[in-house]
């Protein structure tokens, strides 16, 4: 162990500081000569090539292999990161994947039979496990998901000649950021609604605020608060009432997820992370998937291509006239698409709603031994799958975040949602066994024990130790430079 | 924490002063703690128009961004050039220094408009 | 089966301490008639049941890994190694580098793509990655629009025909303009640029697989106020000159064929570099260099003001997950090829490019329509249908012949060549084409 941090403590070379020149790793199969300026013309080559590292294959193993040990992830240890579902992604899953990792999107579609069934197959799960009633399963990730439902609820409007009166998107003031960031990128207004005093939606402000002139709600329900929308079926019928449409931002669905159904309550559109809720391996921060559903109203608004059944077999089906278009090149991101499908036809109907339900369960656990820790719970009621906690008074958020890194768990969200001052999200999962929720509630309490000064100082045996962050915005080194340069 | 009687002051949290024909803009000593170590000042283009209240700047710490709001209307006529590589001057002298933009005002009178220091105190003591 | 630790005891003890009597308890305050809706899901599946079911899915599949299909995505060679050291479990199960002091590995990691990105492009500026290939196009387009304050873009048609539809999605949206350059003999003309034009976008090589040389664009593009926008294949930078070199103020591209499975259509990465003034425009994740407390050099995100979850309705996109693991798997494959290996791979797919139009366009009623020079991938003009052409080669067990859209011409196909191919491989699908066509 203390070999270990020792390892993990000395300087990591960058690749570009192992090259040597004319070393070399992996080998093409052999090139003949060839004139290429005749084939691509003089004028068209580059004069240099790139700066590219030049290793031999162990150097960059061992390269890539010693990075990987200044890394931590779910499979190293407990990663409650609120909002992110950091649930474990099963083995079997990457195995599934390399099973589909050759097919070219533009093969003719009766030699990609068994990819199209599974895309078929999931865009009718999807919409069953939400409710809704036609899904596509092009958007890259969730907020590219959230874009598409947005654009998909514009050009509803659009159809019904109520475009150029709609021009606002209603956000409660709790929302994750990308909400609104999305309201802007299709061009809305956004405008916020405050929390009640419950953490929940002001209802009557929000009733306030709308009219025929708002377009949609976009809601987080559970919310970022990890509290559920009690009042969800009231703002629905307020919003239709209007004509504005529901949009559920299906970050936090994996509390709900077959339990209760956006599309019961009154949700048109949802986007789901498959990164999430569905355990895609967030990658160090993708490759994600955010496959859209929509009730029957939306789906001729969806993106094109959709997956059909045609006879005997499946089918692109790009005649989709009044589509928004494409939001992807090809169909979505098919490798989270397959993880996806395992992951629900494994668990079946009773194991979606068990996970759903367990995670509940570690979420209220975990907040009970916080309280005992002396953790402050602004909103202290049966939470669904995450809590919002703060630190002891007079304790920063930041510190015990740092604390928590030198005792080898990661941190939860901090500083999120903003309407909390001092925030800690936790997210703990239902993949989590009980010993792992006490040792990290222990842990929390430990940073706590060990004071200010310690908290203030941490982490210290980290790869790195607390980072100058000034700098690097003031004078952001965004490259390698060769030296001497 | 610095209040100047010379300046005029925004509820959000701008200063300004009458400088011959112009109007001089930045951002007060309360607002540069509340954002903390500032890294990137985004100023408005030279003879831009602007209205009273409408966002024509952004100064960015590390952890947020802020929107910086004409507090009369008029003109860009003049921009402070030594906050794109000082962008820490808001920090150090945010009255002097670490001023932001010079408007030539289409209207008399908004400036008046504005709080008085003690005011402005009062208004930052309220918060 | 599903993931969850619980024992009978657990479920008890912890029950009890939330003070809920079963699970169902825990959903009390939620509206009753809402709670467990009967699914129509099939039953849960094990391990073994689930891959069996899986080998019967992938059986309907035939794999292109041999493939003379192009278009966006290439069936190139993975080395070995890529695979096991980019999804090595501390990279594959992490997220967003939030905390640097547990991520110094993708951070690391992301800073030395951001030099290899910026080495191929010749700009000084890369993110660290965006969704993909198209969606990389409309963020930079976008950028650009940022940057003038103008509303319209120009756009070669020469640019990959879903890059534009995609493109217009995202234009629509916020009420801009797009016109398209038609392609003229295969090559973008000069073009006439208004005053409103914001962002110029042109190909290299362009979707018929030319070689253009998009200096005279770029600099139309400046001379009018515009950005000009450069959509490159990422092969192509080890032997074509880099866009920043001919006046690209934004390369954007497609990154499968660095080390990615072709994966039916994803995902892969896209990448994106700009000159230093724009990088405050920038969407996505960015890692700075800097120290830590101990004087020690390290690796963090910055300027993250830009960023959605700070800026909120103000962000440069909403852009949060992006494609880390498939742009790691791009470093990896750069570093474990280094430029001499990269040369070579794409001197390969070029010369057998050419050996295989050479090929099939001597065949009785074909066509090319892709003027010289062209890279690792061209049209030809068929004398059958290209969807009919395309489905019997694959009955013949070649995957080829990518139907290209309507408004290239009528009857056009487009076939690539990569370095996995042989002189075998090349001669077996000239004869396949031939019985095909004859």
């Amino acid at each position: 162990m203390i070999a270990e941090k020792k390892e993990t403590r000395l300087e990591s070379p960058l690749i570009f500081e192992k090259s040597v020149p004319g070393r070399r790793g992996v080998r093409p199969p052999a090139v003949p000569q060839a004139d290429l300026t005749a084939l691509l013309g003089a004028e068209n080559l580059r004069p240099e090539p790139p700066r590219l590292p030049e290793v031999d294959e162990l150097t960059l193993v061992r390269h890539y292999t010693g990075l990987s040990r200044r890394q931590i992830g779910i499979d190293v240890t407990f990663y409650p990161l609120g909002s992110c579902t950091m649930k474990y992604n099963p083995k079997v899953h990457e195995a599934a994947v390399a099973l589909f990792a050759d097919l070219h999107p533009y093969q003719a579609p009766e030699t990609a039979q068994g990819a199209l069934q599974l895309m078929y197959e999931l865009q009718a799960d999807l919409s069953e496990i939400t409710g809704m009633e036609a899904t596509t399963l092009q958007p890259a990730a969730g907020a590219h998901g959230e874009l598409t439902g947005i654009l998909t609820i514009r050009a509803y409007h659009a159809s019904r000649g109520e475009h150029d009166q709609r021009r606002v998107v209603l956000v409660p003031d709790s929302a994750h950021g990308s909400n609104p960031a999305t309201a802007s990128m299709a061009g809305y207004t956004v405008q916020e609604i405050p929390s009640g005093p419950d953490g929940e939606v002001d209802l009557e402000a929000l009733r306030r605020a709308l009219g025929p002139h708002v377009a949609a709600i976009m809601l987080t329900n559970p919310n970022t608060l990890g509290l559920f929308e009690h009042q969800i079926r009231a703002i629905a019928e307020a919003a239709h009432a209007v004509g504005a449409q529901m949009y559920y931002d299906g970050a936090n669905l994996n509390a709900i997820m077959g339990v209760a159904r956006p599309g019961d309550m009154g949700f048109d559109v949802v986007h789901l992370n498959l990164h999430k809720t569905f355990t895609v391996p967030h990658g160090g921060g993708g490759p994600g998937s955010g496959p859209v559903g929509v009730k029957a109203h939306l789906e001729p608004f969806l993106p094109s291509p959709q997956v059909v059944r045609r006879g005997e077999g499946f089918a692109l089906d790009y005649d989709r006239p009044q589509s928004i278009g494409q939001v992807k090149s090809f169909y979505g991101n098919f490798g989270a698409l397959v993880r996806a499908y395992v992951y629900i036809r494994m668990l079946g109907r009773e194991g979606i709603q068990r996970s759903a339900a367990l995670a509940v369960l570690n979420a209220n656990y975990l907040k009970e031994l916080l309280k005992e820790q002396g953790y402050r719970i602004p909103y202290d009621r049966l939470c669904m799958h995450e809590f919002v906690a703060q630190p002891p008074e007079g304790f920063k958020t930041v510190d015990i975040a740092k604390g928590l890194l030198e005792l080898g768990f990661h941190p939860p969200t901090v500083y999120f949602p903003l309407i909390v001052k001092e925030a800690l999200m936790v997210e703990p999962t239902e993949t989590e066994t009980r010993e792992t929720l006490e040792a990290f509630a222990q842990a929390l309490g430990e940073v706590v024990r060990r004071g200010k000064e310690w908290l203030e100082g941490a982490p210290y045996t980290t790869p790195v130790r607390r980072l100058d962050e000034l700098q690097a915005n003031r004078k952001p080194k965004l490259r390698w430079e060769p030296s001497g340069q | 924490m610095d209040y100047p009687e010379t300046l005029k002051y925004s509820q959000s949290h701008e200063w300004a002063r009458q400088d011959g024909d112009k109007v001089v803009v930045g951002i007060t000593d309360y607002a540069q703690e509340q954002l903390g170590d500032v890294v990137f000042v985004e100023l408005p283009s030279l003879g831009k128009t602007v209205s009273a209240g409408e966002a024509i700047a952004v100064v960015e710490s590390v952890k947020t961004a802020s929107d910086i709001y004409a507090p009369v209307s008029g003109e860009i006529v003049e921009t402070n050039a030594a906050l794109a590589d000082k962008p820490e001057l808001l920090n150090q002298s945010p009255f002097g220094e670490g001023w932001m933009f010079k408007i030539r005002p289409s209207q008399t009178g908004e400036l008046d408009g504005l709080m008085s220091a003690a005011a402005y105190r009062q208004w930052v003591e309220s918060q | 089966m599903d993931y969850t630790p619980h024992t009978p005891q657990d479920l008890e003890a912890m029950l009890a301490k939330v003070g809920a009597e079963d699970l169902p308890d825990l959903f009390r305050e939620l509206p009753q008639d809402l709670l467990f809706p009967p699914l129509n899901l099939p039953a849960p599946l094990s391990e073994a049941e689930m891959m069996r079911k899986l080998h019967e899915l992938a059986a309907k599949n035939h794999s292109a890994a041999g493939s003379f299909l192009g278009g966006g995505l290439r069936a190139h060679y993975i080395p070995a190694a890529v695979g096991p050291l980019a999804t090595r479990a501390e990279f594959l199960s992490a997220y967003t580098p939030y905390q640097p002091e547990a991520s110094q590995g993708l951070l690391q990691a992301i800073f030395e793509y951001q030099t290899m990105i910026s080495e191929l492009t010749g700009l000084p500026v890369s993110n660290a990655s965006l969704y993909d290939g198209s969606t990389a196009v409309a963020e930079g387009v976008l950028l650009a629009l940022r940057e003038t304050g103008r509303s319209q873009v120009l756009i070669s048609q020469g640019v990959h025909p879903e890059y534009r539809k995609v493109l217009k999605t995202y234009l629509d949206a916020i009420g801009a303009e797009l016109e398209t350059l038609p392609l003229q003999s295969g090559k973008t003309p000069p073009a006439m640029i208004g005053p409103e034009v914001g962002a110029v976008v042109g190909a290299n090589p362009n979707f018929l697989g030319t070689v253009e040389n998009l200096a005279p664009l770029a600099e139309a593009a400046h001379a009018a106020g515009a950005l000009f926008v450069a959509v490159v294949d990422a092969l192509s930078l080890a032997l074509l000159k880099p866009p920043g070199s001919y006046g690209a103020d934004i390369a954007v591209g497609e990154g499968q064929p660095l080390g990615n499975a072709m994966a039916f259509g994803g995902p892969q990465f896209g990448f994106m570099a700009v000159r230093e003034n724009l990088v405050r425009q920038l969407p996505g994740r960015l890692v700075s260099e800097t120290t830590d407390a101990d004087g020690k050099r390290g690796y963090i995100l910055t300027l993250q003001a830009r960023e959605q979850y700070i800026r909120r309705g103000k962000a440069k996109s909403n852009i949060t997950t992006n494609a880390q693991l498939t742009a790691l798997m791009g470093a990896v494959y750069l570093g474990a090829l280094g430029p001499q290996g990269f040369r070579e791979v794409a001197t390969r797919s070029v010369l057998n490019a050419h050996d295989l139009a050479q090929r099939l366009r001597a065949i009785p009623g074909v066509r090319q329509l892709t003027p010289e020079p062209y890279f690792c991938e061209f049209v030809l003009e068929l004398p059958k249908p290209p969807v009919e052409v395309r489905s019997r080669l694959a009955e013949r067990g070649l995957h080829a012949a990518v139907p290209v859209p309507e408004e290239y011409g009528q009857n056009l196909a487009l076939f690539a060549a990569t370095e996995v191919h042989t002189e075998e491989d090349l001669a077996a699908l000239e004869a396949a084409l031939r019985e095909v066509l004859a």
